[in-house]
């Protein structure tokens, strides 16, 4: 499977029903804002979004699961601890788990969800500056066999916005050593820093490479006119985001690359 | 008083009442005057109970029952024409107006204060401001899609602006970002005016169906009232009354309990139960509860319905058990919602509740009576005409007379002034005073603060600060979206409170234009000084008359808004800042037009003429000088330069527009080379010889009316015929450059962009860190 349609108009009608045929699903939990978002991406990708809700004891029948940012619970106690014990969390975590492997994708809060129900290792802490910051963050792609990031040439460069307060990535030194070995650095910071995150590192997956987690957010940035405009000249195009939803789609249509 | 030791409090009940017509009761620790207290009285007949004193307190403060302003504010209702109205779904009076945008949609969009607050307790303050503003939209049956934050604050290197500055951005950062708006623009000024007493406005828009309009009214017999979302606690209590009606007083106890404390996760959590109720149709009417609590949210539902409402105030559940009924009634605790629910909705209305997780309890239902009867354990302690509360408040006939200094003030031009010695001319002098200009505080770069807040969520940001207006896409299928733009200027409305006025509003009129946006609807938030004052209740009395007028000439109406009195710290009043607020239609907002260059070589065009106007400018004021006339106000040429920028967008004829406001046309040149780090080759004499101005007026005068674009060359014959054939003045005054890193304008030495980002960008943290 090498061709896929990067539909970048305001509507994706699925063209293709062999791609429509793909079903992604979305959590909501109560303070979740990016869901909307992350679903047009995977409408946009050409697949279906399914609507998920974080107190159904089913997961249903879907091939891959986003995970969007907010602030589910307010981010009270600390960021996804709460979620984390949602009835849905269980199934995605035995799934992911599972020798199907299904693909999972946590943005910022989702991130920070994955880490609590441990599918991913280290945890996020304020941002080293204290403060909320949003601006378009420029990654460098580290490994491109994931489930999320197949569609990515090794090494690529790509912009997205980043938004958050508790973006800060830390790891005891023997697990990051571990995630540099195992090639499951996936995105590291490029230019800047946005918030102390230890060795740069913006995105990880897990051992197979089915569940990966970053701060930044990628459906923010797959339609022309709604993603980074390159506000202090850093370039960059503002749909580098989709190659993530055409990685899965990728992946649950076509096999593994 | 009842002597039953079996309740809670000693109940003040009605029966009481017209039995003990001499307690005495704390109205004016309430905020009422003799003459109010004795009107409550005359309107009951006897005296109030401590319960229904509270609510009149509250109701009938400055904050919610503008008696000060409603006299003058008629006139947004009155200078309305045809095509005025033609647009209006739901005009001023509800929780917000409501405009058409076609296609079934309509949207809603409210600009409020919370300026007192914000100053006791910044970052309280600010946070509930904006769940305010949202819950006002989510009343109106709307889905909220952005916010927008102006900002006043003292003296940039003032020792307290820190505090009131970092409060207040990370209460709407904190607040905001947590509920999903993208935060798409706003304002911030710094003057020592406002040391004592900063300007936090919110303002939200919402969009929803023609058929999901929701209006807060309690009618039919027999619905259900509910009150759900927080619980009430003892948070706010008296905020309207106390805080916003008041001067603060440094021999008064601290008055912090009386700000709220916000929780945007609950907010959240009621906005999206809010939008499945209105989806399944669930509820007959609904009212947020913010300024005065239950006592609005009830005596306003039931002087709108037809009918009358009891409650049972027991039923509301309590944060703090401890509550009086007075305080119950008064309390500002945030997040919560009333609505009206016909019996057979109650279950469905109950598993809304239940699946988001949400507190409820059912307090009363609608009468027939024509009365708002509120019980305690049975007793009752309200027994009211809700309009006596709601509606019929004291109005004021305030005395205003222009101010005996006005004269003098606008005698003292800058021109020739003490502060304008030593006049700029020179190329060095020229550049160095560019790169002032664009780091001085009130014009320099606020990435600092937007980079705050969230202005992707939701997938729908077309436009953000720093352009110059926000643009928020409404349907994803045929582009429809919405521009928004806030302006005030302090200074001008100072020298010229009519005038000045109608120069914020032309300022937003032409921000919204110059995004390629048809201007629609006017949304104000009056901030003032004391309406005691003549002096000020003149400047009030000026502007909306100023307001009104202009509103007529543009063809826009004012939709809704909010008047913030008491502005000032101790005797001093704020200067005069009518905060206005223009919202736009694009039919795609694909065709919006940002504010930067980006083609090599594309001509840049400068519009409408310049005159030597400096005074109240951002030039004066770095040079701590105030006085003289505003700018020349010409709305003919506003609506003229508007159609251009509207047409020109919408036919591809511009990439690139930005207007003309403070600090003028050097402002605009750096800003727009900034935008996306394009520099520009400009050379200005045919302005100068044409409109008879020296190079520094030309760059730095504030005359208004005014814009730059950049017109790709296969565009320019047909830009500037467009231009003469409607007989407005425009100038090429220069190129784009993509390859030199410069803005480079004859007769000022060369300004290296990185240079002038470094002086842009740098201010902000220098002073904040």
């Amino acid at each position: 499977m090498t061709e896929l349609p990067l539909i970048g108009e305001a509507v994706a009608v699925a063209a293709e029903p062999r791609l429509a045929g793909a079903r992604i699903g979305v959590v909501t939990f109560p303070g979740t804002l990016d869901d909307r978002d992350a679903a047009r991406a995977v409408r946009l990708a050409g697949a279906t979004a399914v609507e998920l809700w974080h107190g159904d004891t089913e997961l249903g029948d879907v091939d891959a699961v986003v995970i969007p940012g907010g602030f589910s619970y307010g981010d009270y106690l600390r960021a996804g601890a709460i979620a984390r014990f949602a009835p849905l969390m269980s199934k995605i975590i035995d799934a992911a788990n599972s020798d199907a492997k299904l693909p999972v994708l946590g943005i910022c809060n989702g991130f920070q969800i994955l880490t609590e129900s441990h599918l991913l290792p280290g945890s996020m802490i304020k941002n080293d500056h204290l403060k909320f910051l949003c601006r378009d963050q420029v990654l460098r792609v580290e490994n491109t066999n994931t489930a999320w990031t197949l569609d990515y040439q090794a090494g690529q460069e790509i912009t997205i916005p980043l938004k958050n307060q508790d973006g800060q990535y830390i790891a005891d030194e023997k697990t990051l050593d571990a995630l540099e070995a195992e090639g499951r650095v996936v995105f590291r910071y490029v230019g800047f820093n946005p918030n102390g995150s230890r060795r740069d590192i913006a995105g990880i997956s897990n051992a197979a490479g089915n569940v990966v987690g970053l701060m930044p957010h990628p459906e923010h940035a797959v339609e022309p006119g709604f993603g980074p405009e390159s506000l202090d000249g850093i370039g960059g195009s503002d749909t580098d985001g989709l190659g993530f939803f055409t990685s899965v789609l990728n992946k649950i249509v076509g096999g593994d690359k | 008083m009842t002597t039953e030791t079996t309740k809670k409090f000693n109940i003040d009940a009605v029966e009481n009442a017209a039995k003990t017509p001499d307690t005495e009761l704390p109205w004016a620790e309430l905020g009422l005057k003799q003459n109010e207290f004795d009107e409550i009285v005359k309107v009951l007949g006897r005296r109030p109970t401590g319960a229904e004193l509270a609510m009149y307190s509250v109701m009938w403060s400055e904050h919610c029952s503008y008696k000060s302003s409603k006299n003058h504010l008629r006139q947004f209702g009155q200078k309305v024409t045809e095509e005025m109205k033609k647009d209006m779904l739901v005009g001023i009076g509800e929780n917000a107006g409501v405009t058409n945008l076609g296609d079934g949609w309509a949207v809603t969009f409210k600009i409020e204060s919370h300026n007192s607050p914000s100053f006791v307790e910044p970052y309280q303050g600010a946070a509930t401001g904006i769940g305010g503003i949202v819950r006002d939209i989510i009343s109106m049956g709307a889905r909220p899609v952005a916010v927008m934050d102006p900002l006043r604050f003292g003296a940039i290197d003032h020792p307290d602006t820190a505090r009131v500055m970092h409060g207040a951005v990370a209460g709407i950062g904190g607040y905001g970002n947590s509920l999903g708006l993208p935060n798409i623009g706003g304002e911030m000024v710094f003057d020592s005016v406002y040391q004592g007493n900063p300007l936090v406005n919110a303002l939200a828009v919402g969009v929803m169906r023609h058929e999901d309009i929701r209006l807060a009214n309690a009618s039919g017999k027999g619905n259900k009232v509910v009150l759900f979302g927080a619980r009430t606690g003892g948070d706010g209590i008296g905020g309207a009354s106390v805080l916003a009606s008041e001067s603060f007083d440094d021999t008064k106890p601290s008055k912090r309990p009386a700000v709220q404390v916000g929780d945007p996760f609950a907010e959240k959590v009621l906005i999206e139960c809010c939008l499945e109720l209105f989806k399944g149709s669930l509820v007959e009417g609904i009212q947020d509860l913010g300024a005065a609590g239950i006592s609005c949210a009830t005596s306003e539902l039931a002087s709108n319905g037809d009918g009358g409402m009891q409650v049972e105030l027991t039923s509301v559940l309590l944060r703090d058990p401890t509550l009086t009924p007075g305080e119950i009634l008064m309390s500002e605790s945030q997040e919560r919602m009333m609505a009206v629910v016909t019996p057979e909705n109650v279950k469905a209305f109950e598993a809304v509740m239940d699946k988001w997780a949400v507190e409820y309890s059912w307090l009363g239902e609608v009468t027939d009576t024509g009365r708002l009867i509120i019980t305690w354990e049975g007793d009752v302690i309200v027994d009211v005409d809700p309009r006596t509360v709601a509606h019929d408040g004291p109005v004021y006939d305030r005395p205003f007379a222009r101010p005996e200094w006005q004269d003098s003030v606008q005698a003292d031009t800058f021109t020739g002034s003490v502060q304008d010695a030593g006049r700029p001319s020179a190329p060095a002098e020229l550049a160095a005073a560019v790169t002032e200009l664009v780091a001085s505080p009130n014009m320099c770069s606020k990435a600092w603060i937007t980079n705050q807040y969230d202005r992707y969520v939701g997938g729908n940001t077309s436009m953000a600060f720093p352009d110059d207006a926000g643009v928020v896409r409404v349907d994803e299928e045929s582009g429809l979206g919405v521009a928004l733009a806030t302006d005030a200027n302090g200074r001008y409305t100072y020298l010229d409170p009519y005038h000045g006025a109608q120069l914020a509003l032309a300022e937003a009129y032409r921000n919204v234009a110059t995004a390629g946006a048809v201007p629609m609807a006017v949304s104000d938030c009056l901030n003032f000084g004391s309406p005691e004052d003549p002096d000020v209740m003149w400047q009030l009395a000026e502007a909306i008359r100023g307001l009104s007028d202009a509103c007529m000439v543009l063809g826009i109406p004012v939709t809704g808004g909010n008047v913030s009195l008491y502005n000032q710290t101790g005797t001093t009043p704020i200067h005069p800042s009518p905060v206005v607020a223009v919202l736009g239609k694009l039919d795609d907002v694909a065709r919006r037009t940002p504010s930067g260059w980006r083609e090599d070589g594309q001509a840049i065009y400068l519009l409408g003429t310049t005159g030597a106007e400096l005074d109240g400018s951002e030039w004066a004021n770095m040079r701590g000088h105030l006085g003289g006339q505003p700018p020349k106000v010409d709305l003919e040429a506003e609506r003229a330069l508007g159609e251009i920028l509207i047409n020109a967008s919408r036919d591809g004829m511009i990439d690139a527009a930005h207007d003309l406001s403070e600090g003028g046309l050097a402002a605009a040149l750096v800003e727009s080379s900034l935008r996306y780090g394009v520099g520009a080759r400009i050379a200005l004499q045919d302005v100068m010889d044409r409109d008879g101005v020296d190079l520094f007026t030309a760059l730095f005068s504030e005359s208004q009316g005014r814009a730059i674009v950049g017109v790709p060359r296969s565009e320019e014959v047909r830009f500037t015929d467009m231009c003469t054939a409607r007989g407005f003045a425009h100038t090429r005054i220069g190129v784009v450059d993509a390859d030199s890193g410069k803005l480079e304008i004859n007769g000022v030495e060369g300004l290296s962009l990185d240079a002038l980002r470094e002086a842009h960008e740098g201010t902000l943290p220098k002073y904040f860190g």
